[in-house]
């Protein structure tokens, strides 16, 4: 089986290489980048950990191959920081305690970012909605609607 | 889970993509959103030597109405269903529908043809079409064939599509006036199969009497299912309490559910039977101008 030639921007950085055809994004981004802060949680597109932006949309990148990524933009955690500040839905996690154990928060920061860029200013039932592709197993979901909040009044 | 091996094609043109499904014969598959086939393949309960992936064909895309149809391009992704204005106003029934398949993420990428054509019964769109009356126009070495929606689901993950066939387009009759529809399901949590869900469509005349009906089951049978004694008892008849209740009953005895984690038989005909009333007084209500 033969490899494919990919080239696809991770976090404003072009990365190019060559791949199995059955490399998952996220293993891509896992362990041929090296960016771990995109989780593996459920691995059956259920629980939103591995959520990234591909080209503007939230996607789970447990159920994308590498190579439909080519030639496209990803966004994962570690580019949500510019030049060491936290970008406000990370900022929003920390001061409204949207986090107990941190596995979920990568996805949840993720999919939230994608949901403010299409809608700046949601209701409390909007961002639940925006959220229901993610699990979290700790905090009952009130904090992270509110860090979420957070950010909205920021941005 | 790591998928097993296959060789990925990347088709520019639709007929790139038949040639290539023609001479890959039964090894191969479509790769459209993904987000049932990849799943698929991480549990080896699919392992295609070959993916056609027809992500980069142009002009299958669109949402529009032309020449007494909606027309729906096959990769339609269902977050595009979800945000489309001329949907949200006229098909409520597909918005609905959209709306409530999986997650945000997986509606990003899952595409409306995808939905159809892996043929599974549990799937949210084929009873929504049913009770449309909808077509699907395939596309294939000797070019395109149109078939009926009752004629194209075959049993579980089965349907008319041949494998060197590609879905292009679903068509759906612009409604007459007075048209109404709505789809309902009732689901364990977000991003879980229907325990069971209905679509129903109905027109009604000007005194108020039901002339035309359509009702769709999902995940009570091999395929969806269409209640059509429960249409018949409707047309030509005013839909009252009385009225609806009795083709409620008429939807649960025609499905043919199976018990499982989501629920007992007979807890599931149960669904059917209150889904259908519920999905019927909400078409009602829309087809005269309510939401």
């Amino acid at each position: 089986m033969g490899t494919q030639s990919i080239s696809i921007k991770v976090n404003g950085v072009e990365q190019t290489g060559e791949v199995e055809p059955r490399l998952l994004l996220v293993h891509f981004i896992r362990e041929d980048l090296g960016l771990t802060g995109t989780h593996i949680g459920c691995d059956t597109t259920h629980c939103g950990a591995c959520t990234v932006i591909l080209d503007g949309q939230a996607v789970k990148s447990c159920t994308v191959f590498t190579v439909q990524a080519s030639g496209k933009e990803v966004l994962t955690i570690e580019g949500m920081t510019t030049n060491g500040e936290l970008h406000p839905l990370q900022a929003g996690f920390m001061e409204e305690h949207g986090l107990q154990c941190g596995f979920c928060t990568p996805g949840m920061i993720m999919v939230s970012h994608a949901l403010l860029q299409e809608n700046s200013n949601p209701t409390e039932e909007e961002i639940r909605f925006g959220i229901s592709g993610n699990l979290c197993r700790c905090t009952g979901y009130v904090n992270i609607v509110k860090a979420v909040q957070y950010a909205a009044n920021k941005i | 889970m790591i998928p097993g091996t296959f060789e990925y094609h990347k088709p520019s043109t639709l007929d790139e993509a038949v040639a290539l499904l023609a001479s890959l014969g039964d090894d191969a598959k479509v790769l459209s959103g993904g987000q049932s086939l990849i799943p698929m393949m991480k549990f080896r309960l699919a392992e295609p030597a070959n993916l056609v992936d027809i992500n980069g064909l142009e002009g299958l895309d669109y949402i529009r109405e032309a020449d007494g149809y909606l027309t729906i391009g096959a990769l339609t992704r269902e977050a595009e269903l979800d945000r489309s204005d001329l949907i949200k106003s006229k098909y409520p029934i597909i918005h609905d529908t959209a709306h409530v398949i999986a997650d945000p993420q997986v509606r990003n990428l899952a595409t409306i043809g995808g939905n159809l054509a892996h043929g599974d019964p549990a799937n949210d769109h084929p009873a929504t079409m049913v009770a449309l009356g909808a077509e699907v126009v395939v596309f294939g070495p000797n070019g395109s064939r149109t078939i009926g929606i009752d004629d194209f689901f075959l049993g579980p993950l089965a349907t008319a599509l041949k494998a060197n066939e590609i879905l292009t387009e679903i068509r759906i009759p612009v409604p007459p006036a007075n048209s109404g529809g709505a789809y309902i399901k009732f689901e364990r949590k977000v991003g879980d199969f229907a325990i069971a869900a209905v679509a129903a469509t109905v027109t009604l005349d000007g005194s108020g009497k039901c002339v035309k009906a359509g009702i769709g089951l999902t995940n009570v049978g091999p395929t969806p299912v269409r209640a059509k004694a429960a249409e018949e008892a409707l047309i030509g008849n005013p839909l009252t309490d009385d009225n609806i209740a009795t083709a409620g009953r008429l939807a649960s005895e025609a499905s043919q559910p199976v018990g499982d984690q989501r629920g007992s038989e007979e807890y599931k005909r149960a669904v059917v039977e209150v889904l259908t009333k519920r999905a019927l007084h909400k078409a009602k209500a829309r087809a005269e101008g309510g939401k």
